[in-house]
């Protein structure tokens, strides 16, 4: 007769997972013995882990389509979102190593806690003022208006981290807002219909804003929609340039 | 061994930029303390010149040569990318300041020896 572990026959093409572990800060890597599907993400070997071998396991995702920005991880020690990334286009000589996202307090295993990364977008001003109310009529932007096509080439962001794990500024300067507050405060620059240029302006320039990056372009080179954050930074280093040239007047 | 998530060309364009800048940190004072002699003892500054005649310190020249060279080329790229519209060619970029600075540092050093 056939042995079967869940959905295993005891044919099934095996593999090595090494999934970091951690509580109350004492974290190790450990090794797990998964099935190597042809087809899978990182994110179907973590949940496999989970649902076969230990249900105590925690990790973060929701949407599975690479919309909700909540799976991603250290994948071989690069950021990734797990659920878009498949085990095949990332496993270096048979090895699979999953940790917690870098750059953020890990809560438990692989689950960080987002906290620092959110509160800095709403430090950086990454957050709409309006200047109208409802009664007032629809502001008309049109398609091919240069500050709307600005803004839409940062628009996409969803909010993963991975820009801010890949980041080494972020590492080494707390209170760096990082890629991903700056790209949003970039887009919200170019949003002709809001209120708070100057306070943004002021706090992008600020401390913890646009200057500190040395335009690395990590996370250009890892963010999963192929958006450009450097660009972006780019840009409000100009803007807070002009700006001190205004202020100063 | 540069970690996975800093092996892309642009943060080895970073790395060189910093070992440049503060080699050439370095290097300034001494420089400067060198010519400084011309004033205060320049029998020892004749001295001390006679020493770039040696292979070894044209090497070393040809070194610092190409720290400031792909340090200044590296800059202006750096300042083209921030002040400039945004160019997709940013690697190409990186490495043609690595290529100037050879040529640069190249052609020194085949004058001096
Ligand atoms: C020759 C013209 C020069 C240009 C165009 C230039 C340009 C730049 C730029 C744009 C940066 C910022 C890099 C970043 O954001 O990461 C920088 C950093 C730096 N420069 Fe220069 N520089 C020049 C000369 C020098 C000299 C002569 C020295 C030595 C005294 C020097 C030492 C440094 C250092 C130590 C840094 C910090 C490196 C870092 O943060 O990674 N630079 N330079
Ligand atoms: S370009 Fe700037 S924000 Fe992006 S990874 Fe580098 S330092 Fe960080
Ligand atoms: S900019 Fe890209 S990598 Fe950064 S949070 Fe947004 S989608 Fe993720
Ligand atoms: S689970 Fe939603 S982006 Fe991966």
């Amino acid at each position: 007769m056939m042995k079967r572990i869940g959905l295993l026959t005891s044919d099934t093409k095996m593999m090595t997972v090494s999934i970091w572990r951690e509580e109350e800060n004492d974290g190790r890597f450990e090794d797990y013995e998964v099935p190597a599907r042809e087809n899978q993400t990182v994110l179907d070997v973590v949940a496999y882990v989970q649902q076969h071998i230990d249900p105590t396991l925690s990790y973060r995702f929701a949407c599975r389509v690479g919309m909700c920005g909540s799976c991603a991880m250290m994948v071989n020690g690069a950021p990734r979102w797990t659920c878009r990334t498949h085990v095949s286009k990332v496993v270096t000589d048979e090895r699979l190593e999953v940790g917690p996202l870098r750059n953020l307090p890990v809560i438990k295993d692989l689950a960080t806690d987002m906290d620092p990364f959110f509160e800095k977008w709403v430090a950086a001003e990454a957050v709409f003022h309006p200047s109208a109310t409802r009664d007032d009529p629809m502001a008309a932007i049109t398609p091919d208006d240069p500050m709307r096509i600005a803004a839409s080439e940062a628009i996409e962001c969803i909010n993963c981290a991975v820009c801010y794990a890949a980041c080494d500024v972020v590492e080494n300067n707390p209170d760096y807002f990082g890629p991903a507050a700056l790209n949003r405060a970039w887009s919200l620059v170019n949003d002709s219909r809001d209120a708070g240029q100057d306070a943004r302006l002021a706090a992008v320039g600020s401390n913890g804003g646009c200057h500190n990056c040395h335009s690395q372009q990590g996370c250009v080179q890892y963010c999963p929609n192929e958006l450009n954050p450097t660009l972006s930074i780019a840009g409000l280093k100009r803007e807070t340039t002009k700006a001190m040239f205004r202020w100063s007047r | 061994m540069i970690r996975p998530h800093r092996s892309h060309p642009l943060w080895v364009a970073f790395l060189l930029h910093r070992i440049s800048g503060l080699g050439l940190a370095l290097f300034l004072p001494v420089h400067f303390y060198m010519l400084s002699l011309a004033i205060t003892a320049p029998e020892r500054l004749d001295g001390l010149l006679r020493f770039t005649d040696l292979t070894i310190v044209k090497v070393a020249e040809f070194g610092l040569v190409f720290l400031l060279a792909v340090h200044l080329f590296g800059g202006l790229r750096l300042m083209a990318l921030e002040f400039l519209p945004w160019s997709p060619h940013q690697k190409t970029m990186a490495s043609m300041a690595v290529a100037l600075a050879f040529m640069v540092s190249t052609s020194f050093f085949l004058k001096a020896i």
